[in-house]
């Protein structure tokens, strides 16, 4: 048997070829040659898709964890979790009710039975929906109590209840997808409230429910609020977040 | 708003016969009146010395002053054959003698000037010494993104997934009976967020309570920025924003935790413990 080469050397074997190079760009970190220097760390923030999100250098403060608490970036991961289940659940539901069409309740059940993984994969979309309200709040208390909404941040924070509203909708439009009691009625109490906006609330509540009542018409437009709508608005006023944030100096503080 | 400077009017209408432009003639016409003034006056003009003592010469012909810069004696056999990368000792030279160059001019103040950088004069001869602005940025306590903030970000997200999928495992995500509107359950109750405003539906009107409250908040939300004006951002600093902010969560929470856990049947009060729950997630 003849002796096999260092993992190293097989390491730079494997880095050493046209199409890793091509993939990573000079500085990444799975490149061949990366040292742990000052000008590859540098390299690798700027020459990655994550320069987007984050400068090549960041204030120190920033990083304790008993300043952010990470309740930010934490919120934005439990966007992506749930972008990601509940594009699962999608091929699993259809947003149809009505009498002898009672898909949605039906596709729910066989979810929770029949699909591999439904039960979880559902049960995380819930219980990440109810975790991204509270961490979009908590984050908002730990944004003011810095006074991080301060000169020149103040269009951040705008922006931020923005978000924390898009929030909100999105968890409240995906509470009526289940189509059972809990849905049906939690979501009447919220729209019957909107019916007493002074002057055009019966207009409002009509377009809201898609009809004069919670039927199979306020679920598929709930639906495609919660699947289409509301995510792509999101998606974009995060951008804009995100992008202020670098723009208006990085992190706030320290204090 | 530019300040009004005088012009040399005779220079002015010479090079306009000449058949410069409008804008170039008044520039140099300002510029000889400027020169004129200062010569006048005594002023030097022109860079100033490079840093050897020597005095610019006062006729404004700022290219004479750039072969006494180059003759400097700054960084002399520093250099480390004309370029590549310079060994620690070689470095530490070059830095001693621009110190010793800089401090070394019998008092006359000299721009500050980095080792090794002779051509700094040559090039600003080309520029008016007035217009050079020092850009001197703030030394901020940072650290390199990669690996520290990746690296403490990609920890938070496992265990936020860890939290999350032993949580999804351990504990269903509740499911009812099939939607029906003609039976009403008792009490029926909002998404536990909204349950501070179902709460308020309790002492108000609905058109307080569901529209008014909810909307003066998102518009006093997205105005408070520009309402707190206070510019510090220490904690001793801002009492009253905290105290108001503080009091607006805690009223919130306690709503939303009365709405969510004492309201039974007809929405009356309950005790959790005594009376069981009424809330669903």
């Amino acid at each position: 048997m003849s002796k096999l080469p260092s993992p190293d050397a097989m390491k730079a074997k494997l880095q050493d070829n046209v199409v890793v190079k091509s993939i990573f760009r000079p500085g990444s970190i799975y490149r061949k040659g990366y040292r742990d220097t000052s000008r590859d760390r540098a390299l690798a923030a700027m020459n990655n898709v994550l320069y987007h999100l984050h400068p090549v250098k960041v204030k120190r403060h920033g990083l304790k964890l008993t300043y952010t608490y990470c309740l930010g970036g934490l919120s934005f991961f439990l966007f992506i979790m749930l972008t990601i289940t509940g594009i699962f659940l999608m091929f699993f539901y259809r947003p149809t009710a009505g009498a002898g069409a009672e898909l949605a309740y039906l596709d729910m059940q066989n979810l929770r039975q029949v699909v591999t993984f439904g039960d979880l994969v559902r049960n995380m979309h819930r219980w990440a929906a109810h975790l991204m309200v509270f961490s979009v709040f908590l984050h908002m208390a730990r944004v003011f109590y810095h006074g991080a909404y301060k000169p020149p941040r103040e269009f951040n924070w705008v922006v931020g209840i923005i978000l924390l509203v898009l929030t909100l909708l999105l968890s409240f439009t995906g509470y009526l997808l289940p189509w059972d009691q809990l849905a049906m009625w939690a979501v009447a109490v919220g729209t019957s409230m909107a019916g007493f906006t002074p002057v055009f609330g019966q207009q409002v509540q009509f377009v809201l429910l898609g009809g004069v009542v919670i039927g199979p018409e306020t679920l598929i437009r709930w639906y495609v609020l919660h699947v289409l709508m509301l995510p792509f608005v999101l998606t974009i006023f995060l951008a804009v977040h995100f992008w202020r944030i670098r723009k208006d100096g990085g992190i706030s503080g320290p204090l | 708003m530019s300040e009004e400077v005088e012009m040399d009017q005779a220079l002015y209408e010479q090079l306009l016969a000449e058949g410069k432009s409008e804008r170039i003639a008044r520039a140099k016409a300002k510029a000889a009146a400027v020169r004129a003034a200062k010569a006048a006056s005594g002023e030097a003009t022109g860079p100033r010395p490079a840093g050897d003592g020597e005095p610019a010469p006062a006729n404004g012909d700022g290219g004479a002053a750039a072969p006494a810069a180059a003759k400097a004696p700054v960084a002399v056999g520093a250099r480390a054959g004309g370029g590549g990368a310079l060994t620690p000792e070689e470095r530490q030279a070059r830095v001693a003698a621009a110190l010793a160059a800089k401090g070394g001019n019998g008092g006359v103040k000299t721009e500050t000037r980095l080792a090794g950088q002779e051509h700094t004069h040559r090039l600003l001869a080309m520029v008016p010494p007035t217009g050079i602005q020092q850009i001197r940025g703030k030394q901020e306590d940072k650290v390199y993104t990669f690996p520290h903030l990746i690296t403490a970000e990609f920890v938070a997200l496992l265990a936020m997934t860890v939290v999350l999928v032993v949580w999804s495992a351990t504990i269903p995500a509740p499911l009812l009976d099939l939607a029906n509107p003609n039976v009403t359950p008792n009490p029926s109750k909002a998404p536990w967020y909204f349950m501070g405003l179902q709460e308020l539906l309790r002492y108000f009107h609905p058109m307080i309570a569901g529209v008014t409250v909810p909307t003066v908040g998102i518009i006093v939300g997205m105005m408070l920025p520009y309402i707190d004006k206070n510019p510090s951002v220490k904690p001793e600093n801002r009492k009253t924003a905290y105290t108001l902010f503080t009091i607006a969560l805690i009223f919130n929470a306690v709503l939303v935790i009365v709405g969510s856990f004492m309201r039974g049947p007809g929405f009356n009060w309950v005790w959790p413990w005594v009376d069981g729950m009424w809330f669903g997630l």
